[in-house]
């Protein structure tokens, strides 16, 4: 059954498939330990897509492209901090409300960019490196954006357990009450929460549409970020398995879509459903096991803060 | 210096006077964005809001504001009931479709029998499907405190492939020449949702709203479950001190909701869609939630608001036709709409009050 697939490629396909699940992934943990439950993920991801996308095309520098996307990630994500921080609104609702908004109007952004190719990032060159058999296809085929994703796991692992700010960013989630009677300006530390998380969604979303498809098509996210939320539960707020639910998820994309190409026998549908589907069972695993999970959480996860004094 | 000042409770004249400022805020903004995409925005506001109930083609038009607003209204009651309750059910999308497959698949399995048992048969199947599919998430939530939110949002990807499977396998039309998409339901007099009033658009998933709305309206004024629902809302630690089982809450909104939600499908697949299709929803479960929102989770709300939104549609595929209006264009609006509603929330809980700047 698995006959067609090479396992060397079908690992390099899964570490680049999970690169923008990972990024919103990420974005959305850091958000989630400031206490703000920010579910507009999908709908900043798609921002990130177009903008990213047209940024590109009228360019013609993909990097300039990805800045593109970051920016218009962060734009979404700041309407949603004024909504929440600024305004009071409920969080849920607010992050609904960014997500229907974000794929109306990316469809309409994009109206005249389909069937555009955007231009290409190739991969970054490690020369001889890259000729090593297996190993060569494994780690070093791939673009900048699968390293800058890795090295961000890293980093933000590094910033919320060792660095000052970390620390004062997840007493703001813990106990905003306690942060701000400590003088910290829990309003303007979770902004800037907010912002950082849209932006890491624009990029995620951005790489969708200039690496991974590449090209625009109307609701070109398809649930990857609302995978993305889920992944900060598997991950239960730890950066590193985050990376592991990325890869797993990842992992389970491609070898379904590997399987819809080789004709494994498995109706296409059943392969094109498990992703959400096995995205459910973990969701069970992980909220079943003792209450673990639920422990780890944020304790003023998606409780809006007002100083009255 | 602006300062926020938490009201002791909700203004009651804020309630009701939120969704009208956030409506016309939202016309302001849209008209905005539609200048920017090149339109008189005058026109496109007046084609949207004026032309359906007052222009040349209002006569039929008018009809069609029922048969968008039905599905809309029926769909966001049973939400409202679990957004009062803090139960978020976004997956209504992925309920409708499971309702408008179970019951379409009722109906044709008897064809071509006529019977007038077989209609109502189909919507109680219809409910049940949706019911079933909601479940699923209550269930997890309840056994395994899975997050109900992420469970029914990914169901309506899962809902998605089975209606895929549905129009090209097991409910493809035999005699369709292998074309994707079920038999249609117009030929087939015992399974039809006809018109029961054409010039209204009335049908029986109208009917069905509305009863629905006078339902829930009597259930949260009325009934102790009403008063469980709110209280478990606003209070949760009261509710559970005062005997409310909250996952009987969970197990009843979920379920209800998603009972409501296949209904709306299935009057949908045997009324004006007509058939089952690969793209035969048409994203009313996610409008429904805004739905929700701008009627304040008040049933009686959610009807003028579900007009409301059928009104944005109509007005919108005119817009389409006449102006050139890009459709998704009304998607933004509609999204835009709930972002002014949860920010004029703010009045209603909060006074604004001028304040001296204080001395550090």
């Amino acid at each position: 059954m698995f006959g067609g697939i090479d396992p060397s490629l079908l690992i390099a396909s899964l570490m680049m498939a999970s690169v923008p699940i990972l990024l919103a992934a990420l974005g959305e943990l850091v958000v989630e330990k400031a206490g703000v439950l920010n579910l507009g993920v999908e709908g900043m991801m798609i921002m990130g897509a177009i903008c990213g996308f047209i940024t590109a095309v009228e360019t013609g520098s993909p990097m300039l492209g990805f800045l593109g996307g970051a920016v218009g990630g962060a734009a979404l994500s700041l309407l949603f901090a004024v909504l929440t921080q600024v305004m009071q609104a409920n969080q849920v609702a607010s992050g609904l409300a960014l997500t229907l908004f974000g794929i109306g109007f990316s469809s309409l952004l994009g109206q005249s960019y389909v069937g555009i190719k955007p231009p290409h990032l190739g991969a970054v060159p490690f020369g001889p490196l890259a000729d090593i058999p297996f190993f060569g296809k494994v780690l070093f085929g791939h673009d900048l954006f699968v390293y800058l994703s890795i090295a961000a796991v890293a980093a933000i692992w590094a910033f919320l357990k060792y660095a000052r700010g970390g620390l004062i960013l997840r007493a703001v989630g813990e106990s905003h009450d306690a942060a701000h009677a400590l003088g910290y300006k829990v309003v303007r530390i979770r902004v800037l929460a907010i912002a950082f998380g849209g932006a890491m969604a624009g990029l995620g979303g951005a790489y969708l549409s200039l690496i991974r498809v590449p090209q625009w098509v109307d609701g070109i996210t398809a649930g990857a970020g609302w995978i993305a939320l889920a992944i900060v539960v598997f991950a239960s707020w730890r950066p590193w398995r985050a990376l592991l639910g990325a890869w797993l998820f990842g992992g389970i994309t491609v070898l379904q879509l590997n399987l819809q190409a080789a004709q494994a026998g498995i109706p296409v549908e059943y392969l094109s459903m498990s992703p959400y589907v096995i995205t459910i069972l973990v969701l069970v695993l992980m909220s079943s096991g003792r209450g673990k999970t639920a422990l780890n959480a944020p304790a003023c996860l998606g409780q809006n803060f007002h100083a009255a004094r | 210096m602006l300062k926020l000042e938490r009201r002791p409770t909700p203004s009651q004249f804020w309630s009701r006077a939120t969704p009208v400022l956030a409506v016309a805020l939202t016309v302001v903004a849209g008209g905005i964005m539609f200048a920017l995409l090149g339109k008189n925005p005058f026109e496109a506001i007046r084609t949207i809001f004026w032309d359906p109930l007052f222009g040349e083609f209002a006569w039929y038009l008018r009809g069609q504001l029922m048969v968008k607003a039905g599905p809309l209204i029926l769909i966001a009651v049973g939400l409202s009931l679990g957004f009062r309750a803090g139960i978020w059910n976004i997956g209504a999308e992925g309920q409708y479709i499971m309702g408008a497959i179970a019951g379409a698949a009722l109906g044709l399995a008897v064809f071509p029998t006529e019977n007038r048992l077989i209609f109502p048969a189909m919507v109680m199947a219809g409910a049940l499907g949706g019911w079933a599919w909601a479940m699923i998430p209550a269930i997890l939530k309840t056994r395994f405190n899975t997050n109900e939110i992420l469970v029914s949002l990914m169901l309506v990807y899962v809902a998605q492939t089975v209606l895929a499977m549905a129009s090209t396998g097991f409910l493809r039309n035999p005699e369709g020449a292998g074309f994707p998409g079920s038999r249609n339901f117009s030929g087939y007099e015992a399974a039809r949702n006809g018109f029961l009033w054409e010039g209204a658009g009335l049908h029986w998933g109208g009917v069905m709203a509305l009863a629905t709305v006078v339902a829930a309206y009597v259930l949260l004024q009325r009934h102790i479950l009403g008063f469980q629902i709110k209280l478990s809302g606003q209070a949760p630690r009261a509710a559970r001190y005062a005997g409310v089982k909250p996952d009987r809450l969970v197990v009843l909104c979920l379920g209800v909701a998603g009972a409501l939600a296949g209904m709306a499908g299935l009057f949908e697949v045997s009324g004006p869609a007509g058939q089952i299709s690969i793209d035969f929803n048409s994203g009313y479960g996610f409008t429904a939630i805004i739905v929700a929102f701008l009627g304040r989770l008040n049933p009686v709300g959610i009807l003028f608001a579900g007009l409301l939104m059928a009104l944005t549609y109509i007005g919108g595929e005119m817009a389409a036709t006449n102006l050139g209006l890009p459709s998704a264009a009304i998607q933004a609006f509609q999204g835009m709409l709930l972002f002014f509603l949860l920010a004029c929330d703010l009045l209603t809980n909060f006074r604004i009050r001028l304040a001296k700047r204080e001395a550090h």
